[in-house]
């Protein structure tokens, strides 16, 4: 379990509770909150759940795999240090009150 | 019929990527009328390519299927409606008319309305257990038939080489089971891929124990009361199977199209941007078959296809053109394989092979004489996007430069954005 909060690039705010296991995509796409595409359903084939975490979430998830980042070279909005692909980011207690913020665009 | 059209908006026919980006797609185009969303299915949008693996594995619940939220689409403005068939588009009368005999006025329609898994023309096709994989039910009622298999220590037959047969093949693999792959041309994914992948998928599903057929006839499904018990082939032979997933194949759903008089020939045919024989009536997604500036039709079962025709079915009905031209691109996840196609590689003459195929990552880039027209990459990424931004501006690197390692074909594109001339395309 973890509360994760997405901030869309206008400002609005929404705070999850995610299940274990689940991804920032799914949750973020299953529970409304604009910003975020998935069109490949979170297989890392498209590149359009690009987000920016925060320092907490930086500093403890797994870095991210070639694939990974191999597909956040092909992201819409500006590519940052701490661009992800939430697709590829799963909930989980460590988590716990992390920040993302989703870019502009996404395709 | 006096049907009240100030009132109606666009409908769109079918719930899946096609329909749901459409949708959106008019949303963020500025449309402000009322979107209607119709769907036969009782669950509302879901991802699907999930459904032949993680879905199927059981290593995921309903929810995280879930592609968007009905709150999601409500906040849109977007009208969700579950478990509705469509019988008929009366073109006069600018109506759809529902499966319960009501009809439902537009002003713009769009069909996004899929496609259907070739059924197994043969003696016990329809037995229980021989199953297609299309829906998330389609993909629920598989992972019934393997878990049983499971339990009672039996084999899995997948009838059909393709990329929904062998990624059921690799899932149940990775689930212990026996599996036995029938296809019946002399090679796998053959309709897609060149030889020498073919020959490398072979070797990649063998190396995980897979027993594959390949030049296989397929005479009959046996089965007893409780379903199917195995496939009898042309030599008498049979393979015993507790579960037959049949992917051989899909067929356009254009029936509706087809009966409200709409140009169809195996898809509801669709110019680049869209648009159908109707001036009111766009489609998208697995049930159309596109018009390619030199007349031929152009059939994508795709999630980069479902996107951007509904992307550009929206514009157009808005009265925008967006025409879809970007490069095709495919992906399919087998075992710890990603495979990533740009382009299409039918009537290639050639190839160059960058990277290690014994090491599983590695590119294979397509030649139809000095033009490089399609690349597959498995593991290779990086290769992939790349070979779309090429094949995208028409640039073309020879097959040495595609072939070596050391030369960056990245430069390719710098050089010809200094130049200001990218090459012709094909």
């Amino acid at each position: 379990m973890a509360n994760i909060t997405f901030v869309e690039a206008n400002g609005q705010s929404t705070t999850l509770n995610l299940a274990d296991g689940w991804s920032l995509m799914q949750g973020a796409t299953a529970n409304g909150v604009d910003g975020i595409v998935g069109e490949c359903g979170g297989s890392c084939a498209c590149a359009t759940c690009h987000c920016y975490v925060d320092e907490l979430l930086a500093g403890v998830l797994p870095a991210p795999t070639q694939g990974e980042l191999d597909m956040l070279e092909n992201v819409v909005a500006e590519r940052r240090p701490n661009s992800r692909l939430a697709c590829q980011i799963k909930a989980g207690p460590a988590l716990e009150g992390g920040v993302v913020h989703l870019p502009e665009c996404q395709e | 019929m006096n049907v009240e059209t100030s009132a109606a908006g666009i409908v769109i026919v079918g719930t899946g990527q096609a329909g749901v980006m459409t949708a959106e797609a008019l949303r963020s185009g500025g449309f402000e009328g009322s979107i209607t969303l119709l769907g036969d299915e009782p669950h509302g949008p879901y991802h699907r390519p999930p459904l032949s693996k993680a879905w199927m594995a059981g290593e995921m619940d309903a929810a995280q299927l879930v592609m968007r939220a009905p709150e999601m689409l409500a906040r849109k403005n977007i009208a969700l409606r579950t478990g509705v068939t469509v019988k008929a588009i009366d073109r006069s009368a600018q109506t759809v008319i529902l499966g319960d005999g009501s009809a439902l006025p537009y002003t713009g329609l769009m069909l996004a309305t899929g496609s259907t898994p070739r059924a197994l023309p043969l003696p016990g096709g329809d037995a229980p257990g021989v199953l297609a994989l299309r829906t998330r039910d389609d993909a629920s009622a598989i992972a019934d038939r393997l878990a049983a298999c499971i339990e009672q220590q039996r084999p899995v037959v997948v009838i059909g080489g393709g990329f929904i047969g062998l990624e059921v093949a690799a899932t149940a693999r990775k689930k212990g089971l026996t599996v036995t792959v029938l296809e019946a041309a002399p090679r796998l994914l053959g309709r897609v891929l060149a030889p020498v992948l073919s020959d490398w998928y072979a070797e990649l599903h063998r190396g995980h124990g897979v027993q594959l057929v390949l030049g296989a006839q397929v005479a009959a499904i046996e089965a007893d009361a409780q379903g199917v018990t195995g496939v009898k082939l042309a030599d008498g032979s049979v393979v015993p199977a507790g579960l037959v997933v049949v992917g051989i194949g899909v067929n356009a759903n254009d029936q509706l199209a087809q009966a409200a008089g709409l140009e169809c020939e195996r898809g509801i045919v669709v110019d680049a941007c869209g648009r159908t024989s109707d001036p009111l009536i766009v489609a998208a997604g697995d049930c159309t078959a596109r018009r390619m500036a030199d007349g031929s039709l152009l059939r994508l079962e795709s999630v980069q296809n479902a996107t951007e025709q509904g992307k550009s079915a929206a514009a157009a009905l808005l009265g925008q053109d967006r025409p879809f031209t970007a490069t095709p691109w495919f992906w399919s996840d087998q075992y710890d394989k990603k495979l990533q196609m740009a382009g299409l590689s039918v009537g290639a003459d050639g190839w160059a092979v960058r990277g290690d195929m014994a090491a599983g990552t590695f590119t294979v880039y397509h030649f139809k004489g000095e033009q490089l027209i399609a690349a597959d990459s498995v593991n290779a990424s990086k290769d992939h996007l790349l070979v779309r931004k090429l094949l995208d501006a028409g640039v073309s690197p020879t097959r040495e430069q595609a072939g070596n390692v050391g030369f960056d074909l990245a430069s390719l594109l710098s050089r010809s954005a200094i130049d200001g001339q990218p090459g012709l395309r094909p």
